[in-house]
C-alpha cells in the first residue's frame, strides 16, 4: 500500500477539493479526522443467520444522523460507515481492513459478534486502531493488558453469572445448584463467573455442572441427569433454541428448581413462546436496558426521548425490539467520548477518553446503572437488575447488583 | 433406578427422531444406492412449508398431506433436473451435488423464513407430564407415526410390483431396463418418496427440537449413525438402529463418559459393529458375482 505524507489540514482540504486521495485524508496524526468530519467504521450482520442484530447498527446510524442534524460534535459531523459482514469472520477481516486502510476511519465502533470481532482484534491492536465498545458479551474484551486498544460494552457473560451467584448466596446460601452450559467460550464464561463468586464453596454448592454441544439435537439427557443430582436451583447458560428446550423439559418432568436464565435467551418470541410461556413462570434473569414494553417507564423522560427519536429517525421500526435501545445507548456513550476528546481526536486520546468514563448516565439504562471505565477496567457496564417472568412480562425486582469484573 | 428408567425413556424418545430421519435415508439408498447429504435440509425446508400452510389457516392434517405432496414433487424435480445429468458421472460428482444442495437449501430456507427459532405445532394432545414426564404425548405420537411409515415402506418394497421394480432399478439398472423397467423414472420416484418421508420426519421432529434452518444438521449425523448401525438397506434395521443410538447416547452420557463424549462413544460402538459386521446388524451382505 502507498504511504501518503502527513498533510496539514489546509493541504488536505485542498487535495480533497481536487478529488485526490480522498480515502486517506489525514489531519496531523488524526486519521479519519478533518476540520468538519470524523469518520468511523463498524461491521454488522445485516445479512445471514444473525441478521436480527442488524437493528443495532441501524439505530446507531439513525442516532448519528440526529447528532449531525443538531450540528455534530464539537463542530464535526460524525460519519459512521457501518458495513455488512454477514456474521462471517473472513468477511469481517476483509471489511475491517477496507475501512481502516482504504477509507481511513479513525477507529472501529461496536462491531458485532464474538467470532467476528475476535478475527480482527489482533490486527486492530497491532495497527493501534481503537476497537471501541465491541457488541458481544464475551469477557475477553476487557483484557486491557494484552489488548489495550480493545474495550467491550455490555455486562459480560462472566459478570452476569457473578451476579446470579451473588444473588443465590444472599438469598439461599444452602442452595444446591445445577448448571447447564454450552460447551464453548460462551458457556465457559458463565461457568467461570459462578466459580468467581462461589470460590471454595463451588464443590459443595454445585451438585452437578453439565455441558451440551451445539450439535446435540436435544438436551433432554442433560436435564434428566441434573434433576437426578437433587438440585433445587438451576442455572441455564444456553443459546435460544436450547434454552427453550431446557425450560420446557424441566417443566415436563415435574421438576421445580429456582431457574436462572442467561440474558441472551430471554426473547419472548424466540424462547418463551416456543417453550410455552406458562412453563417459564418464575424464571429469573438480569437486564440493564429499559424495556419499552415495561409500563413502569411510561413517564420516564429517557424513554420518552427514545420513543420520539424512534418516531422521527426510524419510522416504522419495531419499538419492542431491544436491539434499537441497545444501539441508541452505545451510540450515546460514543457521543460522550467524542465530546470529551475535544479537538484532540488522535487515536491515543480517543482510547484515553473511552477508558476514563465516570458514572455516565445513559437515559435508556435502568436507573442506577451507569457506565464506568478506567485504565484498568475495560468493562463499561457491570451492573444488572434481576427480573422474573410472570407469564406475560419480565418483572424487575430488587436492587441493582454489581459484578466483580474479571 | 428411577433415574435409569427415565434416561432410557428419554433416549427412546430422542431415538424416535433419529429413526424417522434414518428411514428417509434408507428410502433414498434403496432407490438410488446413494446417500443424500441434503436430506436433512430438504426436510427442514418442507417443515417450513407446512408451518406456512398451518399459519395460513389450514387444519394440521390437511397441511400435512399437502406438504408431503409438495415435497414429493420437489424430490422428483430435483432428480429430473439435477441428478439426471449425473447418471454417467462418477460418484464424487453426485456427492458434490448433494453438498451443493445442502448449502443451497440451508441458505434459501434462512433467506425466506428467517433464522429465528420457531415453535411448530403438534397434532397430538398437549397434556404435559404424560407418562410421568418420561415422554411427551407428542414423542409417543411421533414414534407411532415413524412405525406406521416403517410399515408402509416395508409393504411397499416387499409386496408391490412398483417397489420391486424400484429395488431392481437401483440394484441392477442394465438388467432392469432389459426387462422393461423405466429406470430413470424409478430413480425420480425414489427421490420423491425419500423427500416425502423426510417431510414427515421434519414435521414430527420440529415440535421437539423447535424449527430453525439448522434444525436437521445435528440430527442427520445421528440418523446416519442409526441407519448404518441397523443396516442402510434395511428399513426395520435402520429404525431399530435409530432407537439404539438414542438410548446408547443417553446412558453413555449419564453413566459412562459424560455429556462431552457421548456422541463419540455412540460412534465408536457403531464403528465396532461395522468392523465386525459391515452390512450393519440387520443388513444383508451383498455378494456380487463378477
Amino acid at each position: 500500500m502507498m504511504r501518503y505524507p502527513v498533510f496539514t489540514a489546509a493541504v488536505t482540504a485542498a487535495v480533497m477539493a481536487l478529488g485526490l486521495a480522498a480515502g486517506e485524508a489525514r489531519a496531523g496524526d488524526m486519521p479519519g479526522v478533518t476540520a468538519t468530519e470524523i469518520k468511523i467504521g463498524g461491521t454488522m450482520p445485516y445479512s445471514g443467520p444473525a441478521s436480527a442484530y442488524g437493528a443495532d447498527g441501524r439505530a446507531e446510524l439513525a442516532y448519528f444522523k440526529m447528532i449531525n442534524d443538531q450540528g455534530g460534535i464539537n463542530g464535526r459531523k460524525v460519519t459512521l460507515m457501518s458495513v455488512d459482514d454477514g456474521y462471517s469472520p473472513p468477511k469481517t477481516v476483509e471489511q475491517t481492513r477496507m475501512l481502516v486502510e482504504q477509507e481511513g476511519v479513525a477507529f472501529m465502533f461496536n462491531g458485532l459478534g464474538t467470532p467476528t470481532q475476535t478475527s480482527v482484534q489482533k490486527y486492530l491492536n497491532m495497527k493501534k486502531v481503537p476497537q471501541l465498545f465491541v457488541a458481544s458479551g464475551a469477557d475477553k474484551w476487557g483484557d486491557y493488558k494484552h489488548f489495550p486498544w480493545t474495550i467491550g460494552y455490555q455486562p459480560s457473560y462472566r459478570v452476569e453469572a457473578q451476579i446470579y451467584a451473588k444473588y443465590v448466596l444472599k438469598t439461599k446460601p444452602d442452595a444446591k445448584v445445577a448448571i447447564i452450559y454450552q460447551n464453548d467460550d460462551f458457556g465457559k464464561d458463565y461457568l467461570n463467573g459462578v466459580k468467581d463468586i462461589f470460590g471454595d464453596k463451588y464443590a459443595k454448592m454445585v451438585t452437578k455442572d453439565i455441558s451440551y454441544e451445539v450439535t446435540d439435537p436435544t438436551t433432554d439427557q442433560q436435564v434428566v441427569t441434573l434433576q437426578a443430582s437433587g438440585a433445587d436451583t438451576l442455572m441455564i447458560f444456553a443459546t435460544p433454541k436450547f434454552a427453550a428446550q431446557i425450560v420446557r423439559k424441566v417443566y415436563d418432568i415435574n421438576w421445580h428448581p429456582t431457574e436462572f436464565l442467561t440474558n441472551v435467551s430471554i426473547s419472548v418470541g424466540a424462547v418463551l413462546k416456543p417453550a410455552g410461556v406458562e412453563k417459564a413462570v418464575g424464571i429469573i434473569t438480569g437486564g440493564y436496558l429499559m424495556d419499552s414494553t415495561d409500563p413502569a417507564w411510561a413517564d420516564n423522560q429517557g424513554m420518552k426521548d427514545w420513543l420520539a427519536f424512534m418516531d422521527k429517525y426510524m419510522p416504522g421500526a419495531d419499538k419492542t425490539d431491544g436491539n434499537y435501545t441497545y444501539g441508541y445507548a452505545v451510540a450515546m456513550t460514543l457521543a460522550h467520548v467524542l465530546k470529551e476528546c475535544g479537538n484532540d481526536l488522535s487515536r491515543e486520546n480517543i482510547m484515553k477518553q473511552a477508558t476514563n468514563i465516570h458514572a455516565l448516565e445513559i437515559p435508556v439504562l435502568i436507573p442506577g446503572i451507569t457506565v464506568n471505565t478506567s485504565p484498568t477496567n475495560f468493562h463499561p457496564l457491570r451492573q444488572l437488575q434481576l427480573a422474573r417472568w410472570n407469564g406475560k412480562t419480565w418483572e424487575r425486582f430488587g436492587d441493582i447488583i454489581e459484578g466483580n469484573g474479571s | 433406578m428411577q433415574a435409569l428408567l427415565h434416561q432410557i425413556f428419554s433416549g427412546i424418545a430422542t431415538g424416535g427422531i433419529y429413526a424417522s430421519v434414518a428411514l428417509a435415508l434408507v428410502m433414498i439408498y434403496q432407490a438410488t444406492h446413494h446417500v443424500n447429504f441434503a436430506q436433512g435440509e430438504m426436510a427442514t425446508f418442507s417443515t417450513y412449508i407446512a408451518l406456512t400452510l398451518i399459519e395460513a389457516g389450514l387444519p394440521y392434517w390437511i397441511a400435512f398431506v399437502i406438504t408431503v405432496a409438495i415435497s414429493f414433487v420437489i424430490g422428483v424435480v430435483i432428480e429430473r433436473v439435477l441428478m439426471r445429468p449425473m447418471t454417467e458421472a462418477p460418484v464424487l460428482s453426485s456427492v458434490g451435488v448433494f453438498i451443493g444442495l445442502l448449502l443451497i437449501f440451508n441458505s434459501v430456507t434462512g433467506w425466506i423464513f428467517t433464522y429465528t427459532v420457531k415453535a411448530f405445532p403438534s397434532p397430538f394432545p398437549e397434556t404435559s407430564r404424560f407418562l410421568g414426564g418420561w415422554a411427551s404425548p407428542h414423542e409417543a405420537g411421533a414414534t407411532a407415526v415413524t412405525l406406521i411409515v416403517l410399515a408402509l415402506v416395508y409393504v411397499f418394497f416387499r409386496f408391490t410390483k412398483l417397489g420391486l421394480a424400484m429395488r431392481a432399478a437401483a440394484f441392477n439398472p442394465v438388467s432392469s431396463r432389459l426387462v422393461g423397467i423405466h429406470v430413470g423414472w424409478m430413480l425420480a420416484l425414489g427421490w420423491g418418496l425419500a423427500a416425502a418421508i423426510g417431510a414427515i420426519a421434519g414435521m414430527m421432529v420440529a415440535p421437539i427440537v423447535f424449527l430453525d434452518p439448522g434444525m436437521m444438521s445435528g440430527i442427520l449425523l445421528y440418523a446416519f449413525a442409526g441407519a448404518l448401525l441397523g443396516g442402510i438397506d434395511n428399513a426395520l434395521g435402520a429404525v431399530i438402529g435409530g432407537f439404539a443410538v438414542g438410548v446408547i447416547e443417553n446412558l453413555a452420557g449419564a453413566y459412562l463418559v459424560g455429556a462431552e463424549l457421548k456422541l463419540t462413544l455412540a460412534l465408536i460402538i457403531i464403528l465396532a459393529v461395522l468392523i465386525l459386521k459391515p452390512a450393519g446388524l440387520f443388513g444383508r451382505a451383498i455378494v456380487s458375482r463378477v
